[in-house]
């Protein structure tokens, strides 16, 4: 193959005052962050309350979140960013649709958008995994927690959820990989983070494969290293006397 | 302080108790033996109601258990209850298993829950450990812990389900030796088990359940000596002789 490879691209100026290219992708890098993190925790939140919800005795309450996982987990992610961005906003009233629509800045519609999208998306993802954190647990822990006294709040709260989520670090890093990943959907709205200003700069400047290079390797360390730091929280809440956190 | 009432059971076509009439006064310590099957497990667990009932009441306390109406989270807090298999939580330590649910159900404030933590802990030889966590203790340790546990409720009745069935055999003595020194504190017990030495010395009263029925019920001196049923017969010649 015949292809000069050129490095120096990055440096180069855009055009557009003393910007240089290197800017699009620390920019891409931020919003692809500022997505995902934010995400990322409404994610959690919401999933650990249906992942609760689907271990109570309350047939409506467990009947709810399983009909919402059902629904998130099995409509593609690109159909659901779609729907919340193109058809959502059409059914608002009518104030928050002139507020969404013409009044917010055009990336911070699609911001919003894309992390209603992947809260909620994950959230069924994360709520199946809390679902099976509380269910490893041996039944003699709910039992000794109700012996006690302690009400189901409570139960959950001192007992059965620190438990579960020490089982469940391993497969949340990857929920926690997996939505820095999915945050590239947001290039398809026109949000301009790290997928859409590796595009921009492929096409101003030629230079494709050292933009779509820089931009692997990107991901590849920011992944790595939201997964040493996942590494580290699950040395620190390690139960001492236990191999590998909770039996 | 505990009253079965004609009390039934199912789980689906099984009988697991049935027609269950018994009383346990206050400061009586009551041994609840059978083969396994019997439902005497069912039978302690009910007393709390870690499981349900079909018919029939249950008073303990002057509350109806089977009632709808009664607040179970204030009944519970009232009746320790010893697990066979101890069922500590693993995630906290020794003392904070302890000191959780005083502080939590009952509102008392760290420091008290701490001082009457290592108390009990002292009373089952244990105080030493209050920083270790579970896993590191031996079976009979981490039951010595767990009726520490139930005891920081300051419970009016302790119920053991098996409390031993699950140890080592060198640590059972450790484990009946505090709930000799219970009963002989005068707490009001209802022990399931098949530590026949115990029951012989410490209980007041032997009850023995077959098939959801109870049924001999006796002095254990009685008992053991005379019982009056074939299936009460055969039972103690199995632990007895169990090779013959």
């Amino acid at each position: 193959m015949n292809y000069n490879w050129d490095w120096n691209v990055f440096f180069k100026s855009t055009g557009i005052g003393s910007e240089i290219y290197l800017d699009w992708f620390v920019s891409g890098l931020g919003w692809t962050i500022a997505v995902a993190l934010v995400a990322w925790i409404v994610a959690l939140i919401i999933g650990s309350v249906l992942g609760v919800m689907r271990t109570l005795p309350n047939k409506l309450l467990s009947g709810i979140a399983t009909a919402y996982v059902e629904l998130f987990r099995n409509v593609p992610l690109l159909v659901q960013l779609f729907i919340w961005y193109f058809m959502v906003p059409d059914y608002l009233p009518e104030s928050t649709q002139v507020w969404f629509k013409q009044e917010l800045n055009p990336a911070t519609s699609a911001y919003i958008s894309v992390v209603v999208c992947l809260a909620l998306f994950t959230a069924a993802r994360v709520c199946e995994q809390v679902r099976t954190g509380i269910q490893a647990l041996p039944k003699g822990q709910s039992a000794a927690a109700l012996a006690v006294g302690f009400t189901l709040p409570q139960m959950y709260r001192h007992v059965l959820l620190p438990q579960a989520f020490r089982i469940i670090i391993p497969p949340l890093t990857s929920e926690f990989l997996n939505i820095f990943k999915n945050s590239s959907v947001a290039s398809l709205i026109g949000l301009m983070e790290l997928l859409a200003q590796t595009k921009q700069t492929a096409e101003f400047t030629a230079n494709m494969f050292e933009a779509f290079t820089l931009a692997t390797l990107i991901y590849f360390v920011l992944n790595m290293s939201l997964m040493t730091f996942m590494s580290w929280v699950e040395k620190k809440v390690r139960i001492p006397g236990m191999m590998g956190g909770a039996k | 302080m505990i009253r079965f009432n004609n009390v039934h059971k199912w789980f689906k076509d099984l009988h697991v108790l049935n027609g269950i009439n018994l009383q346990v006064q206050q400061g009586e310590v009551v041994v609840v033996c059978g083969p396994s099957g019997s439902g005497k497990s069912t039978l302690i667990r009910t007393v709390n109601q870690l499981e349900s009932i079909n018919e029939g009441e249950i008073w303990v306390d002057g509350k109806n258990v089977a009632d709808p109406k009664t607040n179970l989270n204030a009944l519970r807090a009232e009746v320790g209850f010893v697990f066979q298999h101890f069922n500590l939580y693993p995630h906290l330590s020794v003392l904070d298993n302890i000191t959780l649910s005083p502080m939590k159900v009952k509102g008392m404030d760290r420091a008290a829950a701490d001082k009457q933590a290592v108390t009990l802990l002292e009373r089952v030889g244990l105080a030493h450990k209050k920083d270790a966590f579970p896993a590191m203790l031996s079976g009979g340790q981490q039951q010595r812990v767990a009726i520490a546990r139930g005891l920081a409720m300051e419970p009016r009745v302790m119920l053991f389900d098996e409390p031993t069935s699950a140890l080592d055999p060198e640590m059972i003595g450790e484990v009946l030796k505090v709930m000799k020194d219970l009963a002989e504190s005068g707490m009001t017990m209802m022990v399931v088990t098949h530590e026949m030495g115990f029951a012989r010395e410490v209980a007041d009263r032997v009850v023995f359940v077959d098939h959801g029925q109870i049924i001999e019920e006796a002095h254990p001196e009685h008992f053991f000596t005379n019982p009056q049923h074939d299936r009460a017969k055969q039972f103690l010649r199995q632990l007895l002789t169990p090779m013959n």
